[in-house]
């Protein structure tokens, strides 16, 4: 038992970041690459697309109890391809189109044949976009940060 | 005799394209679209995000437009949108320690790790009209320190070696209350107060805080922290039996510390009230964390004696939704109620009239009758 969840854990965090980048992707960020999939195209819904509510939830005084803070919307859809992996997509938002596409990236990444392709064109894509969003916000910000200095005063 | 009455549907119908005419405005002049809202109107969106209690800043934008900017009725529109939508489960909480600042600044402590960072601010700006944003604007490029931020921790949980400052309650595994599920009970735990005034008016909660600072209920606060920025939004998933990355949302974070002179059961300390609001809403969310730790008094064991403390008061009125939909309504046809009320004044005044009559001197002037008359005919 402990020997395979030791075994899964490292295959569940790849998963987890590989569909982090998915709900992070552009519509056409996942379909220009989904596209050119043979593996993507015969998939059925297990559940209709659909946009529905999360509860977001926060934490009191930040690190305390959890509250309810507001919901979010959010696009869902579960997907199975013709060779049997079943994909899954939630993401903010209700693009329920994107969704779908999420959740054909989610299987096509299950499969030992399309997990590289994903990898590389859809997840490492997604994350170096992000990484440059965010390096370039984070300079901006940085710039506006406070550099304190003292006057010296005194009698003498 | 009641006398059920119709009409008034072709002049509703009508209204209703004069509004649409009106709320185009000059055809002339370009449309607004929903995406100019979202990028130029950011914080008007994120107050229809708070308290529409939607993060969704599509749908906001578009609320606004549709309501032609009143926020309260764009509000409605967001609150009115959500019943539509099934509820898939609840995130898991929200880890503001590792928010991507935009903006971090505390009124406490001049050096802190991660330092003071202004963000994209109105503080120190003249307040001065600027005639050069009427016409077409080309803003700065934006300053750039390449060396980028440095993590930036919570600024209470990290000056507290002497215990001065109250630390919050152990974590417990129990779901929180949600009052979207059910109806709001006293006394109200601080789970179901914070939801109520993470949605609450921004104007009702800033007059309340404003007069805990001014002496009902009198307060002492600092602004411990406040921090602007994005988190991540994760969500367990039953049919992946693990936790899914949704995205992320923008949040403004406020923690104020209030001197606390102590009670029977604490001993004097620093105490704290939190706020925790969508998008980039400083002001909500000050307002909301002072009032946080004006109705914490009870569980301080503090008297209350002042509004902002009363949690019935503050949680049964904070709602602009259902505070404008209950004075709002007066404005609706209530013919026959006031026709009953005016047959009712009638016979007081008759019955007071005729009490006077018993008494030597003094009879009620024949004009009042007869405005009463008048206004009758009117109706």
């Amino acid at each position: 038992m402990i020997e395979a969840a030791t075994r899964e854990a490292p295959e569940v965090a790849a998963r987890q970041r590989a569909m982090a980048a998915f709900a992070e992707a552009r519509f056409e960020e996942l379909a220009e690459v989904l596209t050119g999939i043979e593996a993507a195209r015969a998939s059925v819904d297990l559940r209709r697309p659909e946009a529905g509510l999360v509860m977001l939830r926060g934490r009191i005084g930040g690190d305390g109890n959890a509250f309810n803070l507001g919901e979010a919307s959010v696009a869902r859809a579960s997907v199975r391809l013709a060779s049997g992996e079943v994909g899954h997509a939630y993401v903010l938002g209700r693009d329920v189109a994107k969704a779908r596409l999420a959740a054909i990236a989610d299987a096509l990444w299950q499969r030992p044949e399309t997990r590289e392709t994903i990898e590389r064109d859809i997840v490492a894509t997604v994350e170096a976009r992000l990484a440059v969003a965010r390096g370039a916000r984070q300079a901006q910000v940085a710039a506006t940060k406070v550099d304190f200095f003292t006057l010296v005063r005194g009698e003498d | 005799m009641y006398v059920a009455v119709k009409g008034g549907e072709k002049a509703i119908d009508n209204a209703h394209r004069l509004l649409g005419h009106d709320r185009r405005g000059d055809p002339e002049i370009a449309e607004i679209s929903t995406e100019q809202i979202a990028g130029q109107l950011k914080l008007a969106v994120a107050r229809v995000m708070a308290e529409g209690s939607l993060y969704d800043p599509q749908v906001a934008s578009l609320a606004i437009k549709q309501a032609r900017g009143d926020l309260i009725e764009a509000i409605f529109l967001a609150r009115a949108y959500r019943t539509t939508l099934p509820r898939f489960g609840y995130s898991l909480p929200v880890e503001t320690s590792r928010m991507v600042v935009e903006r971090r600044i505390s009124a406490t402590y001049k050096d802190l790790p991660g330092g003071q960072i202004l963000g994209p601010t109105f503080d120190y700006t003249h307040r001065l009209i600027d005639f050069g944003l009427a016409g077409e604007t080309l803003p700065e490029r934006p300053a750039e320190n390449p060396a980028g931020l440095e993590p930036a921790p919570h600024v209470t949980g990290l000056l507290n070696d002497e215990g001065l400052i109250e630390r919050n309650a152990a974590r417990s595994d129990d779901p929180p209350r949600d009052l979207t599920r059910e109806p709001l009970a006293f006394p109200a735990g601080r789970d179901l107060r914070l939801q109520n005034l993470a949605r609450g008016d921004e104007g009702f909660l800033l007059g309340l805080a404003y007069s805990s600072q001014r002496g009902f209920g009198g307060s002492h606060p600092f602004v411990g922290e406040i921090r602007i920025g994005e988190v991540q939004v994760e969500f367990f998933a039953e049919e992946l039996g693990f936790a899914v990355t949704l995205g992320r949302v923008q949040l403004t974070e406020c923690e104020m510390v209030n001197q606390f002179k102590g009670s029977a059961t604490e001993p004097p300390q620093f105490t704290r009230g939190y706020g925790l609001v969508f998008g980039q809403s400083e002001r909500k969310s000050m307002s909301m964390a002072l009032v946080d730790r004006a109705l914490r008094a009870e569980d301080l064991g503090q008297d209350v004696t002042a509004p902002a403390q009363d949690q019935e008061f503050v949680l049964s009125h904070s709602d602009n939704v259902q505070a404008t939909g209950f004075v709002e309504h007066l404005k609706l046809p209530h013919y026959v109620d006031f026709q009953a009320e005016l047959g009712l004044v009638r016979r007081m005044r008759a019955v007071a009239a005729a009490a006077r009559a018993d008494e030597p001197e003094e009879a009620i002037p024949a004009e009042a009758d007869d405005m009463t008359e008048d206004r009758e005919a009117a109706e």
